[in-house]
């Protein structure tokens, strides 16, 4: 079976300096076009996009006043579709923030977006806990944060009130989101010349969501999405996002720093869901000079890179032997955060997918012309489709 | 002196029944290729924009959703940030609810729009506010009709607030020094007014038109007032000569108490048109779309709609019945209600009973004929008198079929308007402010 390769696109790579090796146009179309099409050729099985609701900060809940590292970034969404017509067979999954947005409108972008591309949209709600954001829009007020969550295995923030409510309101996004994607039936447009009627009412369907946060009538305005539902996926360091994940997702993103930890982490999320797709990210830089480079943009930064995720530097060979190792930890799929674009992106969809290939673990052509194709997810049936 | 030019939009056939559904030539209105289909032929002739309308809410007529129609939309920005990667010089233009949206993530999504079309994004500011649509949305039906525009006006100060906080030379990106911003490139913004405060940075630089382009299509006066005060172009739909030209200057005229010139807002009703070989063919042509538009069951649902009743026992090729409207409530929702019901019922009743008209003929007769009717050289001719009498400063073109319905406009219309030094023979400019000439 292929093991599910993705990367993580963000500015130009997960290494705060490393625009300064390679400067690239973050705020260009073609910048974003050059790398799809490289993870494209790869054959990988989808590329996410970091968005957020605010600028980009070292400190927990401000901006700061760095000058040296890339601040500043596009709407996710819009990127994705942006992007769509360029490219044919890879997953465009954006992140989305559910925490001020409309979920009527992240339900119909996520829509447009697999209308757009065929079948190849995903969604990554996130939740946005900052005052600062909050600000933005002036409806709510949180508590400040004061914890920098950039940080190894990233923080838990299970306990708190607060993000507890953050996460009820993102299961809530994703559950209006799935209905909405639901409400109208895939045979709905009958175009029946007889009667006059372009739809059949009785296959749309009102999505009624009344909860805590918000209410949503439906049905949605976009007709179900080629894929019936996109595929959703959550980023989960600890126990209440591994629950968010388990109940709304159908891929979660953990940050593991040893084949135990993945061990650890796959069971205590087999103990919650049977069928969610459980992925690992990885921060990488890859190559004979890898640990050289990090080690130079490290000092271009002033500081030794932090992530949430786990940081690998060698090889596409060393690489290779990680992930298998951590595949028999029963981790099912990689999500990629490439150090230093394009450069480590072309290591992995050049040299790691080779490398993979050559042991019998990844794909030698897209075997589907959906993302949920290549996940090996079946299409949903709309879950109003029998009461019609 | 070179003559005044002529400005085109091609609007994406919408959800009412100017869209003709029953051809055979008609296709999907989801599909990504026909959005493709029309876009690239609005390029091929050198329109000025591609245009999306919206609407957030399915229509329903009597509590159930309206059915003879198309339906079906996507969500109008991600659209057109698809077609930018389809497109080069076209303009790419969406309505977008100021009353369902947050300035901070709209504008967001508008800059990027610009930036992903270099240069290309316009945002048709519209104000519904009913609650049934709101019923979709966080806050429900929130707001009071008096209450739109000002919401929308202090929603787009507020965006361009955003839109303008970052230096234009924000970005150094220079490797050498270590600089990605200029130091204080990124400035703060703090607003604080009856509908929004907001405190903080934007995460965009300036775009490349800096701020989108901003359309406008109300009709009340709050409308005009808004458009005079804030817009780019007014979609209108006062299309006629006599009566574009009274709107032309009504909205004109309102431009200097905001310090502003005539030249700064185009005027761009929404028009149809119906073409043919000859004058004759051409009114075939009209009176064949206006049939296919018009079915049995849709002349019955716009009945419904005047008469605020249920008229399904009414045989629509049968004359009118003899049964009053019930002015109490509408039975149509997710539309511009319709005002005067009762003088509206009466002056339809005079005209069916004067000509003889079934149900169905009086629906024809009395809902929009086509704008423009003629042979290719009628229709040109046309555009450019209304253009050149000040009736308007261009026209956003309404195609009743998805998605060729511009085809042939494209290909007889636009080289007539060239000819006649009305209109571009090529881009002249890369962003939709210059193709508007308004920067
Ligand atoms: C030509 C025209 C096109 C319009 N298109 C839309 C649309 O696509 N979506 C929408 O919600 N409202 C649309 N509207 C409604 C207006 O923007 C506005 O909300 C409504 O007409 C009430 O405003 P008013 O009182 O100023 O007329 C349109 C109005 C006009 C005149």
């Amino acid at each position: 079976m292929t093991l599910h390769l993705a990367v993580a696109l963000d500015g130009a790579g997960w290494h705060p300096a490393a625009w300064r090796e390679s400067p690239a146009d973050v705020f260009s179309a073609r910048h974003w076009a050059g790398l799809v099409a490289e993870a494209e050729q790869g054959l990988l099985d989808f590329v996410t996009i970091e968005d957020a609701l605010g600028l980009q900060s070292t400190l927990p809940d401000a901006p700061d006043d760095r000058n040296d590292q890339v601040r500043g970034r596009f709407d996710a969404v819009l990127l994705a579709a942006r992007l769509a017509p360029l490219t044919s067979r890879i997953g465009l999954v954006p992140t989305a923030t559910t925490t001020h947005t409309e979920p009527f409108h992240v339900a119909i972008g996520i829509a447009t977006l697999d209308h757009v591309s065929q079948g190849r949209a995903g969604w990554r709600p996130q939740i946005s806990p900052r005052a600062s954001e909050a600000r933005h829009f002036g409806r709510r007020e949180f508590p400040p944060l004061d914890l920098v969550l950039n940080r190894p295995g990233g923080v838990d923030l299970s306990g708190d009130p607060h993000v507890r409510d953050l996460f009820a309101e993102a299961a809530d996004a994703v559950e209006v989101a799935r209905r909405l994607w639901d409400s109208w039936e895939d045979d709905a447009e009958i175009r029946d010349l007889a009667t006059g009627r372009f739809i059949d009412r009785d296959k749309l369907h009102y999505a009624d969501f009344a909860g805590r946060f918000f209410s949503v009538k439906g049905p949605s305005i976009t007709p179900r999405p080629p894929q019936g539902q996109p595929v959703v996926t959550a980023l989960a360091h600890a126990r209440l996002p591994y629950e968010f994940a388990a109940s709304s997702a159908d891929i979660v993103y953990v940050t593991p720093h040893s084949a135990e930890q993945a061990r650890d982490i796959v069971e205590e999320i087999r103990g919650l869901s049977a069928e969610l797709k459980i992925f690992a990210d990885l921060v990488v830089f890859l190559g004979e000079d890898a640990a050289r480079r990090k080690a130079r943009l490290d000092e271009l930064d002033g500081a030794e890179l932090v992530s949430d995720a786990a940081i690998f530097t060698g090889t596409v060979r060393e690489l290779a032997d990680l992930l298998l190792e951590w595949r028999r930890a029963g981790i099912q799929g990689f999500r990629l955060r490439p150090g230093a674009l394009p450069y480590d992106l072309a290591q992995i969809a050049r040299g790691l997918t080779v490398e993979l290939r050559e042991r019998g673990v990844f794909r030698h052509e897209y075997e589907a012309a959906t993302l949920r194709g290549l996940l090996g997810l079946p299409r949903p049936a709309s879950r109003y489709a029998d009461l019609s | 002196m070179t003559r005044k030019q002529v400005h085109l939009a091609a609007h994406f056939p919408g959800v009412n029944n100017t869209t003709v559904w029953t051809d055979p030539r008609s296709g999907s209105q989801i599909d990504f290729a026909s959005f493709v289909h029309l876009a690239r032929t609005a390029e091929r002739g050198k329109l000025d924009f591609f245009f999306l309308a919206e609407g957030l809410r399915l229509r329903e007529l009597k509590g159930r959703i309206h059915d003879l129609d198309v339906a079906g939309r996507p969500e109008a920005l991600t659209v057109l940030g698809a077609l930018a990667a389809v497109t080069d010089r076209l303009g790419l233009a969406g309505t977008v609810n100021a009353t369902f949206n947050e300035p901070y993530e709209l504008a967001r999504r508008l800059s990027t729009l610009d930036h992903l079309s270099e240069g290309r994004a316009g945002w048709n500011v519209v104000t519904t506010s009913d609650a049934f649509t709101g019923e979709n949305f966080r806050r429900g039906g929130f707001l009071n009709r008096a209450d739109r525009y000002k919401r929308a006006g202090e929603f787009l100060r507020l965006a361009r607030e955003l839109w303008d906080s970052w230096h234009p030379d924000a970005i150094a990106a220079d490797p050498e020094t270590g600089t990605f911003v200029r130091p204080g490139a990124i400035g703060t913004v703090e607003h604080s007014g009856e509908h929004f405060t907001v405190q903080g940075r934007f995460t965009l630089p300036r775009s490349p038109q800096g701020r989108p382009v901003i359309i406008q299509a109300g009709d009340s006066d709050e409308g005009r007032e808004f458009a005079a005060a804030n817009a780019d172009v007014i979609f209108t739909p006062h299309g006629k000569l006599e009566d574009g030209k009274r709107f032309y200057a009504d909205v004109k005229r309102r431009l200097a108490k905001y310090g502003r010139e005539p030249h700064q807002l185009k005027i761009m009703p929404g028009v149809t048109f119906a073409l043919g070989d000859t004058e004759e063919d051409a009114a075939e042509n009209a009176a064949y779309i206006r049939c296919q538009q018009v079915g049995p069951q849709t002349a019955t649902a716009f009945l419904e709609q005047v008469w605020g009743r249920d008229m399904s026992a009414y045989d629509p090729e049968g004359p009118l019945p003899d049964v009053e409207p019930d002015l109490s409530e509408g039975v149509s929702q997710g539309r511009v209600p319709i005002k005067d019901r009762g003088d509206v019922a009466a002056k339809w009743r005079a005209l069916a009973e004067e000509k003889g008209l079934s149900i169905r003929e009086l629906v024809i007769e009395v809902t929009g004929r086509q704008t423009f009717i003629g042979t290719p050289e009628t229709v040109a001719r046309l555009i450019d008198e209304h253009v050149q009498a000040d009736a308007a400063d261009g026209f956003i073109l309404v195609p009743h079929l998805t998605p060729g319905g511009l085809d042939e406009f494209v290909d007889r219309v636009v080289p007539l308007l060239q000819e006649r030094g009305a209109f571009r023979t090529d881009y002249t400019g890369t962003t939709l402010r210059d193709h508007l000439e308004l920067s």
